[in-house]
């Protein structure tokens, strides 16, 4: 017979993502419908304006389009996109308002531009109804955010390089310095917008090979608890670490840094912090573009040169 | 330094822009001293890949003279002559460690953009759009190489520029695309698209061994180079229906395999390619898979379908069902050009191939606005362009 296998790795369970809702998953449905009906809209404005029976417009049905894939990324990239998802709203409105002054202007086709009107009354009202029960089920929740890489490293060497707590910045891109400090303490300070920091003690609460975990100290400005853990992979395929970060971003001033820093996309920004751990531990550096150069490079200092002589 | 940058749809223009500076130990700079322009290129000429800003520099063909070093590259010094590969790769992955450089886990630092759009991202590329990294290319007269002591690889100076040049991407892929075809001894294997691709993965189909190689395309002077400089058989499918046709050639059972060198901006006559041009533009799909369509239907029962062609997103109207109930295999990816670089150089010296043979244009850098176009368009009999940059 047949052994079956549960995944349990330590107090691992595999039950996903906790407060995974409809409304999300609503939200991330219209979040690509506005990404495809964006490109539709500033790639092929003429037909389109054709097909929806409004001719001569092709500039604002191109600003529609990038005006919908701008909210439509950013529905894709919030966790809980209640502000995005206003966001989407008003733009549905502006649309709205735009086809009805249509219904006026020479050329129009009444019916089908009604037919247009309807689907985006329609795709509006599932907005307003998908706005409100982010709305609602909006708690000062604890955010969370579980990430795992592979690394062709062993997991002695993974754990060796994470334990020395003054590489992390050398990978975590928002993190300027992390000061160790006695009885186990660090001191993290991390880059907010505009030349602004925020600065957090923390603990270590468990550290063994195989296993890093700390929590935040009182009067912190971010209270946040994590953990990190590197486990053998089947032979042949290094290691796989786990990152488990917790945070409650305080209200306020602050708070609000700490949500530009974090609030955005967690997840993406703890994977992408993972993979350039990754990259310091298999290659030695951490691959970027940026400061190279390019034609907006170019552009950017003939703007300074032309504003300097005004 | 000049370089020749995206500013949208149809619109590039070369440009004064800052010298490209060392970012990371592992860089060098080159420069350039030829580059060219690749079928790829007009996937973002015409605006079917997503994630292109303006003033990106493009280009991802081209070889020159290291003239800095990062201070980890050991293998190479200033002075030295290479040929830049297009996949950018760090050697040390799980990927690079098995030579599948185009899938290098480490060298794409928008890997999230990707896993987006595609579920995992592949390597790197030079000039091809922030999905693939956003890496500044190679028409210009200076670029960062990063991973520089894995990509480049130096070059005897008895061969020529011209010579050499096409082993950062078009010759590998046209070689990887008939290795991908696994060809047997007496095997006829069908190529659609007589481009640069096309034409050296017909000859690469003949150095493993095909006994006979039919080529398709609609482009005259193409259909010619793909007969007299590549010794295919050719179907120009404006005149004569493409799979009646190989059916006719290969006694009812078609190609071992097949080749698909067209990628998304497939051409076709007739009301089929209007439904994907319109599908197309208004993003149910993103590529007009024609060729790899007629490909699946023609091939042999068990054969295999090797896809150089590049595809961005969805595509319309897979037969899968043919795919299925007929067991064939697909073969595909960004070539794994790391790989090819050595063995092909040694071909070359050899007098096995003789890659010239598809430059049309020789051109100042300069001159890349009016290159794409004619290139494009097919005018001028373009088939290859090569830029002088310096
Ligand atoms: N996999 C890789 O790493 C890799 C590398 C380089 C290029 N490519 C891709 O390979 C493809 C070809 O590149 P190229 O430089 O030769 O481009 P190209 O544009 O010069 O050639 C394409 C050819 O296909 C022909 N064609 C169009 N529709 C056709 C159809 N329905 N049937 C038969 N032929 C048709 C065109 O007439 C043209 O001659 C492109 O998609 C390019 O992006 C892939
Ligand atoms: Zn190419
Ligand atoms: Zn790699």
């Amino acid at each position: 017979m047949a052994t079956q296998t549960t995944y349990n790795h330590g107090s691992q369970s595999w039950e996903g993502e906790p407060g995974k809702g409809s409304a999300q998953g609503w939200a991330r449905g219209l979040g690509w419908f506005s990404v495809g009906l964006g490109f539709t809209e500033l790639l092929l404005p003429g037909p389109l304006g054709r097909l929806i029976g409004v001719r001569d417009h092709r500039t604002l049905i191109r600003a529609m389009g990038a005006r919908e894939i701008a909210a439509g990324i950013m529905v894709l990239k919030e966790r809980t996109p209640t502000r995005s998802m206003a966001a989407r709203v008003s733009g549905d409105i502006v649309d709205l308002g735009l086809l009805s002054a249509g219904l006026g202007s020479r050329g129009a086709r009444r019916g089908r531009i009604v037919g247009a009107a309807a689907a985006v009354a329609g795709v509006t009202a599932l907005d307003v109804l998908c706005t409100k029960q982010l709305a609602e089920r909006e708690p000062s929740a604890l955010a969370e955010t579980v990430q795992t890489i592979a690394i062709n490293r062993s997991p002695e060497e993974c754990y060796q390089f994470w334990r020395d707590f003054e590489n992390l910045p050398r990978f975590m891109k928002h993190v300027e310095s992390v000061r160790v400090m006695p009885e186990g303490r660090t001191r993290w300070i991390a880059k907010g917008p505009a030349g602004m920091r925020v600065q957090w003690d923390a603990e270590i609460t468990e550290d063994r090979p195989g296993r890093i975990t700390w929590r935040s100290l009182e009067g912190s400005d971010i209270e946040n608890t994590g953990s990190v853990r590197f486990e053998r992979a089947p032979t042949g395929h290094g290691t796989i670490v786990r990152a488990h970060i917790q945070y409650r971003p305080p209200a306020g001033k602050i708070g609000s840094v700490v949500a530009k820093l974090f609030g955005e996309e967690p997840s993406i920004q703890a994977k992408t912090d993972l993979r350039r751990f990754k990259q310091m531990m298999e290659t030695g550096e951490v691959a970027t573009i940026e400061g190279q150069t390019s034609g907006r490079a170019h552009v950017e200092q003939s703007a300074r040169a032309a504003a300097a002589h005004a | 330094m000049k370089a020749n940058c995206w500013y949208g749809k149809h619109d590039v223009r070369v440009k004064e822009v800052p010298d490209p500076t060392i970012l990371n130990p592992r860089d060098a700079i080159v420069k350039i001293t030829l580059t060219a322009i690749c079928g790829s290129d007009l996937h973002l000429y015409d605006g079917y890949i997503p994630t292109m800003e303006h003033g990106d520099i493009l280009g991802h063909e081209f070889m020159g003279e290291i003239v800095e070093l990062g201070g980890r590259v050991n293998n190479l010094k200033i002075g030295d002559r290479v040929v830049v590969p297009f996949t950018i790769s760090c050697g040390n992955c799980f990927f690079c460690e098995m030579q599948l450089y185009s899938l290098c886990e480490n060298s794409n630092p928008n890997a999230w953009m990707a896993e987006k759009l595609w579920g995992h991202s592949p390597t790197g590329i030079f000039g091809y759009s922030h999905l693939v990294g956003g890496y500044a290319g190679g028409q210009a007269q200076y670029t960062r190489v990063p991973f520089a002591d894995v990509g480049p690889i130096k070059v005897p100076t008895e061969l020529t520029d011209e010579q050499v040049l096409f082993l950062s991407d078009i010759l590998p892929t046209g070689y990887m695309a008939a290795e991908n075809c696994n060809i047997h001894p007496g095997d006829t294997v069908a190529v659609w698209g007589c481009g640069p691709v096309g034409l050296f993965a017909i000859k690469s189909a003949y150095l493993l061994g095909a006994e006979r190689v039919i080529a398709i395309d609609r482009i005259p002077e193409r259909l010619r180079m793909a007969h007299e400089k590549a010794g295919a058989e050719t179907i120009n499918y404006e005149h004569a229906n493409v799979y009646d046709t190989l059916m006719e050639m290969t006694g009812g059972r078609g190609p071992d395999s097949c080749i698909d060198a067209v990628g998304m901006e497939a051409h076709m006559p007739g009301p089929l390619y209007a439904y994907d041009r319109v599908k197309q533009a208004l993003m149910f799909e993103t590529g007009r898979p024609i060729a790899l369509r007629e490909a699946i239907m023609a091939c042999r029962n068990g054969g295999t379908i090797s896809v150089p062609g590049v595809y961005g997103g969805l595509v319309d109207k897979m037969p899968l069902g043919s795919i299925m109930n007929r067991a064939l295999t697909i073969k595909t990816g960004q070539t794994h050009v790391q790989r090819y670089m050595r063995p092909l150089l040694e071909r070359i010296q050899n007098g096995e191939i003789d890659p010239t043979f598809v430059i049309t244009h020789r051109l100042s850098l300069e001159d890349a606005p009016m290159a794409y176009q004619i290139f494009k368009n097919k005018q001028d009999e373009c088939i290859k362009v090569v830029l002088s940059p310096n």
